[in-house]
Formats: C-alpha cells, structure tokens, sequence
C-alpha cells in the first residue's frame, strides 16, 4: 500500500529541472562545436614537447639583484595603478549611483510614481553606467595606449572608467536593496536627499560597499596585470617582454609575485571586513 | 490664535484615498484640526488609522479631496515647495523604522536634519557634537543610557522611545504619531504620551496621535476620532464618547447586528494586550 503510494507520487518540479537540463545540454554542445574546443589538443605530441621546453626553462627562479629590483618596483606599479584606478572610479562612480538612487526620490513620496524628468535623468545615468562598464577595461587600456602613449596612466584611466560602471551599478542596488523605510521616514520629515541618504541608507549598507569595494580592488590588481600585457604599465608588462624573450625563468619569479600579491589583498580585505563589522 | 477655529490650519474635505490594489483606505472623510489641538484617533485594525496619519504627513496623496497642512494645499505646490512644507511636519511612523547599525545618538540627532547644512549634518555623523542634546530628549522617556547602542540592539519598546526622542529634537509644528506607546507598559505609556503633550503644548503644535489602547486615549485626549472601514464614525469630545459607542466602534459585525459579549470587549482585550 505504502509503496504503491510513493511510486505514484511525483516530484512536481521534476518537469522544470528536466527541461533545465536539457536546454542546458542543448546549449552547451553546440557552443563547444563553435568554439572547436578539443581536450585532445593539449596531449597532442608537439603541443606537449613545446610545453615541456617552455616549462623547463621556468627553474631556477631568476633572482639576480637587479632583476629582484625590477621586480619588486613592478609590483608596486602594479598596486599603484589598481589603487588609483580604483579610486577615481569611485569618485565618479559614488556621485552618479547617488543621483541615479530611486529611494532618494521626493516626487516619489505620497504618490508612488517619479515625475517624468527625475524618471528620465536617473534612467540616464543608468544607461552611462552600464555603458562604462559594457566596455571591457581590455579594450578601455587598448584606446588609452594609442591615446596617452604605452604607460602606466593608461592602465589607471582603463580601470576608472569599467571600474565605475561597475561600482556604480552595485553600489546602486545595494542602496535599493536594503530596508528603504528609515530613508523613506527622513524624506517625509523634510530631511534633504543627501541627508536622509547619509542617515538613513547608509548606516545599513556601508559594510556591503565596503567589501564589495575592497573586492573591486582586489579585481583591479588582476586586472591591471592583464592590461600590461597590452603596454599599460606594470608586472604584466614586464611579464609580457620576459615571455617574449623565453625567459621562463622570469616568468616564474612574475607569477610567485603575483600570487603574493593577490594573496596580499586577500589578507587585507579579510582584515578590513571583520574590522568593519 | 483666534482665528484657529475660524479656519483651521490642518483639514480634510472629502478626502478619499484609494490604493493601488484598489483597495479604499480612507472613504470620504472630512476633518479639521486647529492650532495646538491635540486629537487621540482610535478604531479596529485595519480602520485607517495609518492612511490618515500618512496622508496629513503628505507621504500618501489623497485620490481625491481637498487637503489643507498648516494653511497650505500640499499637493498644489512644486516638489521643491512640498518638500520644505515638509519640514513643519512630524511622523513618527508605526514600529518606527531605524536603521539597524546606527547609533541612537545619530538616530535622534536625525530629527534636527531638516535645519542642518549639509556640511553639519556630515561633520555630526564623524563627531556627534549635540549629543547632550539627543542624551536629554531621550532622558524625557527614561531611555538615556541607550544613548550610544545600535539600534538593531534595542526592544520594540526602546525603539519607540529612541522616536519619540527625535521627535523631541525637531520643531515641526505638526506632529502625528503612529502608535507611539504600543510596544510600552501602561505606565511607561502614559508618561511617554504626557511627555509629547507637553511639547506639542510648549510648540503650539498640532498633535494627531493613534492609539489601539482606548483606555490611554480616554485618559490623555480632550477631543477622540473613531475611525472604522475607512471612515469617520465618531468624531466627539471625550466626555461624550460613551462605552456603547466604544462598543460599536470594535464590534466584529456592522453596527445593529448581535452585540452580544462586545460591549465590554476593547477594554479588557487591550488591556491585557499592553501589559
């Protein structure tokens, strides 16, 4: 009895995880077609012997003195350019998500709808922001090479501007996300918009920008890696010219610093979350 | 003043407030407060206590009707100009909503920011230099030494103080409170509403509070609104508010249908409830 009972019985979201899958699979196959992706290249003979006398070339770690120099002067170019693309991003990035905040809204308190211009500007600068950040700071790094020269200062304006678009949009829906109610009582009070934000939105939210900034920073210190190796400053730049030469000696020490680097960050993000909080 | 009862500051004319669910909050309802009147609004859940409160604090606009705060239309003016009529008025919402991790000392100080720049309200969020100030309002409803705990550490009933506190701290001259006391003992309650009456008193302002304890109305209130399903149903001074009405009021049926076992119903519900 009981057993013909759960036999009938069906799972009822059986069906959507089901069809979940299958459109899944159905995705997946053709885009690993697209792409030729082929596991088997890797172990091909040539491929493996190309890697192998690339690898071999990685010990020892170079370590002569002055290479040790320029290596710990790239990394803190490194650090610089992230730091400071971090920083102006949030300096256009704070103004533009608190313009763009719909809880700040006055046309909004006792009728439930924006006016048509406030609704207008603040769809606006929604759409600027998704456009800074639509753009990858990759190709940001490559208009800003051809623009200001090979260098350090077109890594720090590629990271401002993608940079901002992103912040601006977190930033954003974790102004929206949190209990707008205290905001809303200072508003109905009269309290002016910046205002009723500092004492009512931000209280609540700071943590999460917080964290969610040292994580920017965190991304930006990857991030300006990568656009050295388009000439905008850095380890990654130095990295690219040693890769160039076969100096797989070079490459090693780049990448240990690297993952200091990184692991660095981490450490202090760590540190600076339980502090906050 | 003498002309406040000639025509009086605050007022409703027909309003009705209707929802975007469709819902009817306030039916018709025609009111007026005058200057320095302090009025109890009583009634069942659900009544309308809340969207009438909210519609005087021009935080809800009335679907149709005529308002008039403080002398003004509200809802004939620009934004900018609604926005600074707001700064005369006071809402002390229900369960009032505090923001979590902030400090009581900045939750009252709050209710001065309709008068700072922006540069003191900044420069008081980094040093809170008129905490003295927050520390005696909140001192009036016995609550001092919460003065610098988070706000997501206090009990409802310290919530509703840390409130009332702020309201202390402003200088609107009309003050609607949304059940203020609720989450407070009787005694506590009772002080709490002496304490506000005494400051509305010393302002002049108009004061418009809604109580779900009858007994604290009946006690404190010269003048009680009795509000059911979205409209007026007593509006009378306290004296002529009598225990049958009372009845009526929270009766579960529609007026002059079985009465049986209401009569004596809001008193001893509420009472237990606030204890």
């Amino acid at each position: 009895m009981l057993l013909a009972k759960s036999q009938r019985w069906r799972d009822p979201a059986w069906p959507r995880r089901a069809t979940g899958a299958a459109v899944f699979l159905l995705v997946l196959l053709p885009a690993g077609y697209l792409t030729e992706f082929n596991p088997g290249v890797f172990f091909d003979a040539s491929s493996l012997r190309a890697s192998r006398q690339f690898l071999a070339t990685f010990f020892p770690p170079a370590h002569s003195l002055a290479f040790l120099q320029l290596l710990v002067g790239s990394a803190w170019k490194t650090v610089a350019i992230a730091t400071s693309g971090l920083v102006l991003a949030l300096i256009l990035a704070i103004p533009l998500s608190l313009l763009a905040n719909r809880t700040l809204s006055i046309s909004r308190l006792g009728t439930g709808t924006m006016g048509y211009i406030p609704a207008a500007v603040r769809a606006g600068l929604r759409w600027g922001l998704s456009l800074l950040r639509s753009i990858p700071e990759l190709v940001w790094a490559l208009l800003f090479v051809r623009a200001v020269g090979l260098g350090d200062t077109a890594g720090v304006m590629a990271i401002s501007l993608t940079y901002a678009g992103m912040i601006g949009k977190v930033f954003l829906e974790i102004y929206e996300s949190q209990d707008t109610r205290a905001t809303e009582a200072l508003l109905a009070n009269g309290a002016r918009r910046l205002h009723a934000f500092f004492y009512g939105t931000l209280p609540s939210c700071l943590p999460e920008l917080v964290s969610y900034t040292i994580y920017r920073w965190e991304c930006a210190i990857r991030s300006s890696v990568i656009l050295g190796f388009v000439g905008a400053g850095g380890l990654g730049q130095q990295m690219e010219l040693s890769m160039r030469m076969l100096a797989g000696g070079e490459v090693l020490s780049f990448l240990l610093v690297f993952m200091v680097l990184v692991w660095l960050a981490d450490q202090l993000s760590q540190g600076l979350r339980t502090w906050i909080d | 003043m003498s002309n406040s009862q000639v025509v009086p500051a605050t007022s409703l004319s027909n309003v009705t407030l209707r929802y975007r669910d469709g819902r009817l909050a306030l039916d018709d309802i025609s009111l007026a407060f005058t200057t320095g009147e302090h009025v109890a609004i009583i009634g069942p859940s659900g009544a309308g206590k809340t969207s009438l409160l909210h519609t005087l604090a021009c935080a809800l606009k009335p679907t149709t009707g005529v308002l008039t705060i403080l002398g003004e239309n509200p809802w004939h003016k620009t934004a900018a100009a609604l926005h600074t009529l707001r700064k005369r008025i006071f809402l002390a919402p229900q369960l009032p909503p505090l923001p979590p991790r902030q400090r009581v000392v900045h939750t009252v100080l709050a209710g001065r920011l309709p008068y700072w720049s922006t540069w003191r309200a900044l420069m008081s969020l980094i040093y809170p230099a008129e905490a003295p100030l927050a520390q005696a309002a909140l001192a009036k409803f016995r609550a001092d030494d919460k003065l610098l705990l988070r706000c997501d550490r206090l009990s409802g009933g310290e919530r509703q103080r840390v409130s009332l506190a702020r309201m202390l701290l402003s200088e609107a001259p009309l003050i609607l409170l949304d059940e203020p006391v609720s989450s407070l003992d009787p005694v506590l309650g009772l002080q709490a509403l002496h304490t506000v009456q005494d400051e509305a008193r010393a302002r002049d302002a108009t004061l418009v509070v809604s109580l779900h304890d009858v007994r604290l109305a009946r006690a404190r209130f010269a003048r009680l609104i009795g509000l059911r399903d979205g409209t007026v149903f007593f509006d009378l001074p306290n004296e002529q508010v009598t225990d049958d009405r009372l009845a009526e009021l929270y009766a579960a049926e529609p007026p002059g249908s079985t009465m049986e076992g209401v009569t004596s119903a809001p008193h001893g519900i509420r009472i237990s409830r606030c204890s």
